[in-house]
């Protein structure tokens, strides 16, 4: 740490939105070569914090040093201009321009030929030990490229300061692992980084020092080494909590939905699911494991009928649903607890409150032409008094509340249908630790009694934790089904990849 | 150095009074204009609204002005919650106008018991299936609602245009394009001075507003508008949605066109619409898709129009006058929908120009 100067040096910053305190004199710093995590739960004012060095909001008391000199950012440019890099979960590439377009676009001064380009982007890249593909257009790239070719942009235009929210949230193992290299490297060159993540173990991988906010407020700083989980936990939450997830043993095991050589095409014509074949049995859980994109999502929506499948059969009670419209599988009494793992897209509607989205499934149910809200007024009340939902009331928009509650209202819903069979598609993602294991909690309560759990989920060391047996997607097939009680980590990454094969794609 | 900075979404109480501040600030704005023309802008705001009120035959002008406006704006509602872009009300109030016009035409002999519900009826489905046609399209092919809508305005003008010059032409007009007019038995009766379609509208404004807010179906028209795939995943059948909605949509501005043409114009002339189903989106809109605020805002459009109408003659002002102080106003009112949103903030020093050294 010979390097004693604040990259960013904030003290006393406070923000608020009408009678909301978001940031309640906060202090942050971060030194050139260095990364410092930044955790809290959802709600605790770390992207308010953020937004504000990046020059979306502007703070309504404190300062704001960058290199030592006090500044006001009081836009986007400024704060680019001041150095700082700011890498958020929806990337901003333009589609149809290669990587070295994309990093070019937007910076001062001259063009340069697209050959100078190329060699200037491999420089960079090379120096951080990041592989990339200068010409490859952004709609070709994965995930994990997208995010590369955001951090080149920070380094192509000098910038010192960068900042990653919640990186590796789409991220497989093996890609958020290669990403903390860059980020290691990065670190080398004396850049100073700012990482916000809700997984503990990754904070304690990568960072130098925590920050912790809780409720707004500016809780601790700690450096990393004297530090773990437990520790880190009870900081952001404020209270001790157990962080073993709970498995009951599964409750006598019977089939409930088998699904046969099983094949569905995208739109596009590609294949998403490859004659794949499995059971899902009562009273477990079912955990689902692959990189993102190896037809989890198609699955899902394929057993809700939602989309279209080429061969094979979905039986559940030996009465096959493909072919039924999502109506007739849940007018069939199939009940199918189906979690979209796009939540504001798909399992709920963004503008009404908890009371019409509880309404989505059940509306057509009572008979006559009128809806009748009561029923879902009175479970809305009971799923805030029971999950602890915060919402000023059961009308506001769920498009207000944070990732964490409109999750537990989407689960809620499922659970308060009774489902037979209940289907998630990562539920956790972007939650907090609280509102995770309140849905693992869920989760576990569901299987006790007697329903057929299938968690898909990205977190291997909790579908290990949570899951009686796991399967193994890749590229739409099926690469194995391990018990979830005995499996290493080590066979469901080798799975991830590819079936048996020793090496990585 | 003036900036955009995005805020929390305001309260609705501060939302409403943003608007009211706009509509304030338009009158402001139109004052200054009416200045540079060289009129009391007092004056004239004063002449405007005397001029819709003055008299018991002021009012009943208002009124009609309204009916129209109001009908279509809430046909319009419907379509616009579902984010279904329609803008073909003007096409389907003609059509609607057209098909009841058939009726008042060629069957006015009928009793009334019969005619006007026929009448009725006509002009419903008329606009019904003018709207119908769209969505068809749209839920089959995924065809662009807003220029298919827009280019089935232009065809049913053409339609009346052809009606007029060819086979309704009136014998009697000696060879001028005009198509007769109704006989009396086939015009709406008046309740208080005013042709029977100020009740429609009214009733329409309730049911439209129970139909959206307590009923089934109302409740599928905001799913499918916030997201087609979450009422696709809730066991909606949307394409189904969009076509009943579209018709029922279509068929409130044929409603529009029938009382128009066999209460107010006693015939059916190219001029049926007038614009008043792209004045209906503006009101629609303008009441955020609510019918009850719909009535007030449609109101307050025929006020102004009806003022208009008077400054022209006291004052000599054209009635493009109007328009421009109509266009100041929407300007205004629009634009405050940016401050629902966002501020400006000013900086109060300059930043660091050199960044990181």
């Amino acid at each position: 740490m010979a390097n004693t100067e604040y990259a960013i040096e904030c003290r006393g910053i406070t923000k608020t939105f009408g009678t909301v305190v978001a940031n309640d004199a906060v202090d942050l710093t971060v030194r050139y070569g260095e990364v410092l995590a930044l955790l809290g739960e959802n709600g605790s004012g770390k992207t308010t914090l953020m937004n504000m060095l990046s020059g979306i909001y502007h703070p309504d008391a404190g300062t704001i040093k960058i290199a030592g000199e006090e500044v006001r950012i009081n836009s986007p440019e400024d704060s680019m201009a001041l150095g700082i890099g700011m890498i958020h979960q929806h990337f901003k590439l333009v589609d149809v321009f290669t990587a070295s377009e994309n990093i070019a676009v937007g910076t001062a001064g001259k063009r340069l030929s697209a050959a100078v380009m190329r060699k200037k982007v491999q420089e960079i890249s090379q120096s951080i030990g990041l592989e990339i593909d200068p010409d490859r257009r952004a709609f070709e790239m994965s995930v994990s490229e997208k995010q590369n070719v955001e951090i080149l942009k920070v380094l192509y235009r000098g910038q010192k300061i960068l900042i990653l929210d919640e990186p590796t949230a789409v991220l497989t193992p093996q890609e958020t692992e290669r990403l903390f290299d860059i980020l290691r490297s990065m670190r080398a060159q004396g850049c100073a980084i700012i990482i916000i993540t809700h997984k503990l173990n990754e904070v304690l991988s990568i960072s130098d020092r925590v920050t912790i906010l809780r409720k707004g407020k500016y809780i601790e700083t700690v450096n990393t080494a004297e530090t773990d989980e437990q520790k880190l936990t009870e900081l952001m939450v404020g209270r001790p909590v157990s962080l073993e997830i709970a498995r009951p043993e599964a409750v006598d095991p019977k089939t409930i939905l088998k699904i046969v050589d099983l094949t569905v095409r995208k739109p596009d014509g590609t294949i998403a699911i490859d004659d794949a074949s499995f059971e899902v049995r009562t009273g477990e859980i079912l955990g689902v494991a692959g990189i993102a994109g190896s037809g989890q999502k198609e699955l899902c929506e394929c057993i809700a009928g939602l989309c279209p499948a080429e061969k094979g059969a979905v039986l559940y009670h030996k009465e096959n649903l493909i072919g039924k419209s999502p109506r007739e599988i849940i007018r069939l009494g199939v009940q199918l607890g189906f979690v979209p793992e796009d939540r504001l897209g798909m399992g709920l509607v963004a503008s009404m409150g908890m009371v019409g989205n509880l309404m989505l499934k059940t509306y057509d149910t009572p008979k006559g032409p009128f809806i009748d809200p009561a029923p879902a007024r009175q479970h809305a009340e009971e799923l805030v008094e029971r999950l602890g939902i915060v919402t000023p009331s059961v009308d506001t928009p769920v498009r207000l509340m944070s990732g964490g509650n409109v999750q537990k209202v989407l689960l809620g819903r499922e659970i308060e249908s009774d489902p037979q069979v209940l289907i998630t598609a990562y539920p956790v993602r972007g939650l907090d630790i609280n509102s995770s294991y309140t849905v693992y909690d869920l989760l576990n309560e569901q299987k006790k009694q007697g329903v057929a759990v299938v968690f898909i989920g990205e977190d291997l060391d909790v579908l290990m934790a949570l899951s009686d047996r796991i399967m193994v997607m890749c590229h739409g097939q099926v690469t194995g089904i391990v018990d979830g009680r005995t499996a290493t980590k080590d066979d469901i990454a080798r799975l991830m990849v590819g079936a048996g094969e020793e090496t990585e794609a | 150095m003036i900036r955009i900075v995005k805020t929390k979404e305001k309260s609705a109480r501060q939302q409403l009074l943003l608007r009211l501040g706009a509509f304030v600030l338009a009158l402001c704005a139109g004052g200054l204009f009416l200045l540079l023309l060289g009129n009391n802008p007092f004056a004239v705001y004063a002449t405007i609204l005397s001029g819709a009120f003055r008299s018991k035959m002021a009012v009943q002008a208002t009124v009609k002005i309204m009916i129209p406006l109001i009908i279509a704006a809430l046909g319009v509602t419907l379509s616009f919650k579902m984010k279904f872009w329609n803008i073909g009300g003007e096409g389907q109030l003609i059509m609607g106008g057209v098909f009841a016009s058939y009726f008042a035409l060629f069957h006015a002999d009928l009793p009334a018991f019969l005619l006007f519900p026929l009448m009725f009826l006509a002009g419903l489905i008329g606009g019904g299936i003018w709207a119908l046609i769209p969505a068809f399209f749209k839920v089959r092919f995924g065809t662009n609602e807003t220029l298919f809508t827009l280019m089935l305005n232009y065809i049913a003008l053409y339609i009346v245009a052809w009606l007029q010059e060819g086979p309704w032409r009136d014998p009697a007009a000696n060879g001028f394009p005009k198509i007769a007019s109704f006989e009396k038995s086939a015009v709406l009766p008046k309740v208080f001075g005013v042709q029977v379609g100020w009740i429609i509208a009214l009733v329409l404004v309730v049911l439209v507003f129970i139909y959206l807010r307590y009923t089934k179906q109302g409740y599928e028209i905001s799913v499918v508008g916030e997201s087609r795939p979450t009422a696709t995943y809730a066991g909606m059948n949307v394409q189904r949605i969009i076509l009943r909605t579209m018709f029922l949509s279509g068929a409130i501005a044929g409603i529009a066109g029938m009382v128009q043409a066999t209460g107010s114009d006693r015939t059916l002339t190219v001029g049926i619409a007038g614009g008043v189903g792209f004045t209906a989106i503006i009101v629609a809109w303008l009441a955020r898709l609510n019918p009850m605020s719909s009535l007030v805002i449609a109101f307050l459009f025929a006020v102004l129009e009806k003022g208009s109408s008077v400054i022209q003659s006291e004052f000599g002002l054209s009635t493009d006058c109007a328009d421009v102080l109509q266009g100041i106003i929407l300007f205004f009112v629009l634009g405050c929908e940016f401050f629902v949103r966002y501020k400006f903030v000013r900086d109060h020093k300059q930043t660091a120009e050199g960044g990181t050294k």
